[in-house]
């Protein structure tokens, strides 16, 4: 039998590779990695620092408006934590090789996507709640596995996101629950946050297993345990009690519990939909858009400023060093 | 109820509120990710005091107030905020110059209230003393970069600080509710920090490159309910929930 040494000098970087991850080592960013590897972390840790960003302004919307100032506390504390993610997954991102600048590049042309679900509007308070219980509740779905995905960066970065995530789903149901247990006006509020959020929240977890391009490959290096159609599974299954106890109902009459498979049934997703909101054309693409290309462009001053200043401080330093 | 201390509580908590409603606009707006979480977070931290004082302010009061009563169902007479907070967020120079000239004040006026004989007031004030120092250091860090940045920078930061300038001396501004705790040890006696105010403002601005402005012209009236037109706009949007559902626990 060869000795391990010998055995990898045989081996090609790329099988090398392969095997580390095989073993469950982490990929660090000075280790060699396939350039498919590199542009696919590139793609979905981006992907997923766009939509933190992205993601502030559904729930800053309602910031002015909280109806109490524990609950404008709370929110403001979450959209500041949704800022933080985006912050380390921009930094993890940065470990591939990629800036920042081009990465806000590519969001703002639109060559980057975000989550679908960040271009629903916010209508009523409710929404705080619903976002929070739901959509939160799909993200750490799809967000815990990652915490043990191959690349250091990128895991490390996501334990700590789920667990702000998870206080911020428990955050989201206790807002549903005070609803729930309010008013009827305040649970017919709830209802319907619901009934809009539900299919979005399940459209989060991605496409079916049949059309999904980057499952396979995701699963061999570990940015995916299980498919989408087994993590949207498992949302229902975990979900559907929780609205039990609000007392509220799921917009979708073909569910129900099956004996048999020790899962819930449920109907059919309107994919189309999806893929409109994908493609663009959901009801606040463009809002979201205009809001973050806005916000960059009235900004190039202040950050031109910033630039400018630091140089003026460096220049200061280094005259007063040449002085001495 | 003590009304004097009752009204001399709102005056201090109402900056806070008005402070933080004004930063709570820009999440996800601002100029970089970095300053969109500093604004959040001061607006945070201001929010906190905010509530601090209104739970105190409701003990006074009995009557079943609570912080939410008292944050959001006042009529806009009933505000004692200075004029200077409820500006509009023109441009991100605007915002950091109104920050920085009431952060400036904020710090002056907590230095001393942490020293109040009323024991609460006393307890809010050391609490928020470490926050706004961080907010000072914020906004007057950032009074240097625009100051001294870039020429277009440089404009209208200066501008700003021109505009707002107007609604500075109102921080000085000792009102009855005051008066009648000064004696006691409980109030701070604002005009007492006049001086050292507009002599930190300027050493600042000097730093920064840009001229302190002349105008002997003040406005004020915040303190005694009459505000600018600024401010029915931002009730109106703070306090949507509470008026349109009355009554309710959220």
């Amino acid at each position: 039998m060869k000795n391990e040494s010998e055995n990898n000098s045989s081996l090609s970087l790329e099988e090398i590779f392969e095997q580390r991850i095989a073993n469950d080592e982490k990929i660090e960013p000075k280790d060699w990695m396939p350039e498919k590897y590199r542009k696919t972390h590139i793609r979905q840790i981006s992907q997923h620092a766009h939509s933190e960003i992205v993601g502030m302004l559904p729930e800053g919307n309602w910031i002015t408006r909280a109806p109490s100032l524990r609950r404008k506390v709370a929110l403001l504390a979450k959209v500041q934590d949704e800022a933080g993610h985006g912050l380390y997954l921009y930094s993890a991102c940065e470990t591939l090789g990629v800036s920042r600048e081009e990465l806000y590049e590519q969001l703002h042309s639109g060559k980057a996507k975000y989550s679908s679900i960040f271009n629903y509007p916010t209508i009523t308070w409710a929404d705080m709640g619903a976002i929070g219980w739901l959509v939160d509740g799909a993200a750490i779905i799809n967000q815990v596995p990652l915490c043990n995905t191959s690349y250091g960066p990128y895991a490390r970065a996501m334990v700590r996101v789920c667990k702000e995530e998870s206080f911020h789903q428990r955050q989201g149901f206790e807002i549903m629950l005070t609803l729930c247990k309010g008013t009827e006006v305040q649970k017919q509020m709830a209802q319907d946050a619901l009934n809009r959020w539900w299919w979005p929240a399940l459209m989060m977890l991605g496409p079916t297993d049949d059309v999904s391009v980057h499952t396979e490959q995701s699963m061999k290096w570990k940015l995916k345990r299980k498919t989408n159609d087994e993590l949207r599974q498992q949302f229902i299954d975990q979900t559907v009690p929780q609205a039990d106890i609000l007392g509220l109902t799921i917009p979708d009459p073909d569910l129900k519990w099956n004996e048999k498979t020790g899962h819930y049934d449920f109907g059919e997703i309107n994919w189309d939909e999806f893929w409109q909101v994908v493609k663009g054309h959901g009801p606040c693409n463009k809002e979201r858009m205009d809001a973050r290309v806005g916000a960059w462009e009235r900004g190039t001053w202040v950050r031109d400023a910033a630039m400018a200043y630091a140089e003026k401080q460096q220049n200061r330093k280094e005259n007063a060093a040449k002085a001495v | 109820m003590k009304t004097n201390l009752y009204n001399y509580i709102l005056e201090l908590g109402d900056n806070c509120l008005i402070a933080g409603q004004r930063l709570g606009e820009l999440c996800g707006h601002g100029p970089s990710l970095e300053t969109d979480i500093a604004c959040t977070n001061i607006s945070l931290d201001l929010f906190g005091q905010t509530r601090s004082y209104f739970q105190y302010a409701a003990d006074v009061k009995g009557d079943n107030a609570t912080e939410d009563s008292i944050a959001f169902l006042r009529y806009e007479q009933q505000y004692k905020n200075v004029l200077l907070v409820e500006q509009p967020n023109r441009d991100f120079a605007y915002t950091v110059a109104r920050q920085y000239l009431f952060d400036v004040f904020h710090l002056l006026l907590l230095e001393k209230l942490q020293f109040s004989q009323d024991m609460t007031l006393s307890a809010i004030a050391k609490k928020s003393i470490k926050e706004v120092s961080y907010h000072v250091r914020f906004s007057g860090d950032w009074i240097k970069r625009l100051g001294d940045g870039t020429d277009e920078s440089h404009e209208k930061m200066q501008a700003a600080i021109n505009d707002l300038w107007t609604y500075t001396n109102e921080l000085f501004e000792v009102t009855e509710a005051a008066k009648s705790l000064i004696d006691d040890g409980i109030a701070i006696d604002a005009a007492t920090l006049k001086e050292s105010y507009y002599e930190k403002v300027s050493a600042l601005l000097e730093e920064a490159t840009l001229t302190i402005p002349e105008s002997k012209y003040f406005q004020k009236g915040g303190k005694s309910g009459v505000h600018t037109e600024h401010l029915g706009y931002l009730l109106a949007d703070m306090q949507y929930m509470q008026r349109a559902y009355p009554n309710m626990t959220w």
